[in-house]
């Protein structure tokens, strides 16, 4: 058998040199490879925390005994709970679940001292938004313990009976929206974020960007045509490749996951078009940036990594701190999670939603504008 | 409006950081001509040509194309101008037709079915139409091009180095057309490297570093070098030490071999007349007066032409 050319130290060299001498070219690929490290790291060491704490809490006091009061410290001592709201009327209770500005709201009746007292056991109702099991879990668990310690310094001297047997009170869990815990409620209506989120960006940075990159868009500047025709001409197809998916995974939600779908689809729709088309803008945006394809895929992922990891898609969204929420509210992707899970889960309406949408718009807005700045009409 | 000349730029300057590319570029082409736009590569042609036709903003000058300024009326001139660019900017993964529709359709042609239908007829591309574009050689791709860039009857055809890399057969009936395209009216400003595309041209112009050196007719090209040739032949090994020999003299500026004939050029007829005089004696050599070749004529303009600072040396 014949042999082949011996391997050669000076061959090896001349590509390795050759293979640093671009990498140090292509500026991007390098900030990638230092900065995805940096982003992860952060993202996983300061930002992300499965055991949330702080959650926002309302609580209704129809009682003004010192056991409802010693409850109430409690609760905000455990570190689990924070409370936000007083509230007088029940109603209030649903609506801020519902709009998911409270994690749990705490219901005390009227005479519960009283019944506490008489060894009535009287009921303590916590509701909690179960949307994402994983944000309510943890404190939920820790509830029992911290009602019982609670009471435990009160219960003495003629009230140490009840301190034995049953508790004294009669605690009551209502996980709502999610009352099994079932964590695909929670992924499969967030995964039709995430999934729009990768495809829609990376389809138009890369459509735009190509015809740049194959030369086609000398020809296309030359012809009568104008940039806000270009734009919507390249989006139309994508949002609606965008519909598609989402019928997909709906009808997969539905069949397969048997998620509910409790509130009105033209709501989740009108949700759904304000996303698709914030994040047809991000890849339009990408595409006046980019130079190349791969320019375009790598800013796709500088994007899409935070958009997973922030919005509340793979960790509560109250987990993180601050300053990572704020990140994280910047982002379309932690808005339409809310609206695709309050309008399937809970049934949230327009007037619901709309605390999400606007966010969506006004980021949809700043990168249109950022992106027909960007784009140019000449090849200057 | 019809009367006004196809291009009249004045002062024409465009600079890419700190490098000139165009400067100062002044052009007069009157309607229905072909002119010829020619210099060495790097020299501005396809900058010039971007910023006739709006894909450029200059940083300097002004002008107009078909009567309006190429300043504020770029969507008008677009309309009305058709641009061939050099490298292949058609869809390589829409068929030619496919192609030649879209381009009718953001044209909004009339009758955009029969006007593909007659272009496709006219550069006998009918039978091809269902081919990708990107499974056609240079010479069918170039075809196309031009097909798809005189679909809306353009008053002004601006083409950036058309023929390149293209055989010698597919040329010559590319340059048939271009003639057929200018006797219906039709302006054609082409760029180009070869001679004798040049020499099909009813006038030239030749740019070198950003910078017009020499306009008019063939003749007057050649006339204004102001250069003398000429042609001497004799054996092979003579020639190749006769060259070496020649070049050295003063008042000889090029030497160029063409197989057994070398030809001497210089800018002083007395000059050259003396620095060959040693040499027209010898048996062996045959020593003939000649007329420039336009090759002669434009190598002689850019070893004349002032390398500004920030172009490559060469």
């Amino acid at each position: 058998m014949r042999r082949g050319p011996h391997f050669a130290w000076h061959r090896l060299a001349a590509m390795v040199v050759k293979e640093f001498i671009q990498m140090r070219r292509d500026r991007l690929t390098f900030a990638m490879m230092v900065g995805i490290p940096i982003i992860q790291l952060t993202l996983f060491g300061y930002a992300i925390n499965a055991d949330p704490r702080n959650l926002p809490t309302a609580v209704l006091s129809q009682d003004n005994s010192s056991f409802s009061r010693a409850i109430v410290t409690a609760l905000q001592t455990s570190t689990y709970f924070r409370v936000t709201t007083v509230a007088q009327d029940p109603d209030l209770l649903d609506r801020l679940l519902a709009r998911g500005e409270v994690q749990f709201a705490v219901e005390i009746p009227t005479g519960f001292g009283r019944d506490l007292m008489r060894g009535d056991r009287p009921a303590l109702l916590v509701m909690a938004d179960a949307t994402d099991p994983a944000a309510t879990g943890n404190a939920a668990g820790a509830l029992d313990r911290i009602v019982q310690s609670a009471l435990a310094p009160l219960l003495d001297g003629p009230l140490a009976g009840l301190a034995q047997g049953q508790p004294p009170v009669d605690l009551r869990i209502q996980r709502r929206y999610n009352p099994e815990g079932l964590t695909q409620y929670n992924i499969v209506p967030g995964l039709m974020g995430t999934i729009l989120t990768m495809t829609m960006i990376i389809m138009t940075a890369l459509a735009v960007t190509r015809e740049r990159e194959r030369g086609t868009m000398e020809n296309l500047l030359a012809m009568p045509v104008r940039p806000v025709e270009v734009m919507i001409g390249k989006l139309t197809p994508f949002i609606l490749v965008g519909g598609i998916q989402v019928l997909v995974i709906l009808t997969a939600a539905t069949l397969l996951f048997h998620v509910p779908m409790v509130g009105d689809p033209l709501v989740l729709a009108a949700g759904l078009l304000v996303f698709i088309v914030a994040n047809l803008a991000v890849g339009f945006l990408f595409s006046t940036v980019a130079s190349n394809q791969l320019q375009a895929m790598q800013m796709s992922f500088f994007f899409f990594l935070p958009s997973i990891l922030m919005s509340g898609f793979m960790f509560p969204f109250r987990g993180m701190p601050d300053w990572a929420q704020t990140i994280g509210e910047a982002l379309p992707l932690t808005h339409f999670l809310r609206v695709v899970r309050g309008v399937m889960l809970k049934g949230n309406t327009l007037v619901d939603t709309w605390p999400d949408i606007w966010p969506m718009l006004a980021f949809l807005g700043a990168v249109s504008v950022l992106a027909v700045m960007r784009y140019r009409q000449t090849l200057d | 409006m019809t009367d006004a000349p196809a291009i009249s730029v004045r002062g024409l300057t465009k600079r890419f950081g700190d490098k000139t590319v165009v400067d100062g570029f002044d052009l007069d082409v009157a309607r229905g001509q072909i002119h010829g736009f020619l210099g060495p590569n790097g020299s501005g042609k396809t900058t010039t040509i971007r910023m006739l036709c709006g894909l450029l903003v200059p940083d300097g000058g002004s002008g107009t194309c078909l009567g309006r300024d190429i300043l504020t009326e770029a969507w008008e001139i677009k309309r009305r101008v058709g641009y061939m660019t050099q490298r292949f900017s058609l869809y390589e993964d829409l068929t030619i037709r496919e192609n030649l529709d879209f381009v009718a359709r953001l044209y909004d042609l009339d009758r955009r079915r029969e006007t593909v239908d007659r272009a496709l007829d006219r550069l006998r591309l009918a039978k091809r139409s269902g081919q990708l574009a990107g499974t056609l050689s240079g010479g069918w791709k170039q075809r196309l091009a031009l097909a798809a860039c005189v679909l809306h009857e353009p008053e002004l055809l601006l083409l950036d180095e058309p023929t390149a890399g293209v055989d010698p057969k597919a040329r010559r009936e590319f340059w048939d057309e271009i003639h057929t395209l200018a006797e219906g009216g039709m302006t054609v400003l082409v760029s180009t490297h070869y001679m004798d595309e040049a020499e099909r041209c009813h006038r030239i112009a030749y740019l070198a570093y950003g910078r017009l050196l020499a306009v008019g007719t063939v003749a007057e090209v050649i006339a204004h070098s102001g250069l003398s040739t000429w042609h001497v032949s004799g054996p092979e090994r003579r020639i190749g030490t006769l060259a070496r020999d020649l070049a050295a003299r003063p008042g000889v500026e090029m030497v160029a071999p063409f197989g057994a004939t070398l030809h001497v050029s210089g800018s002083q007829a007395a000059a050259l007349a003396e620095a060959i005089a040693p040499f027209r004696a010898e048996p062996d050599l045959a020593w003939s007066a000649a007329k420039p070749s336009l090759e002669d004529a434009f190598i002689h303009l850019m070893a004349e032409a002032p390398v500004p600072s920030g172009a490559p040396s060469r």
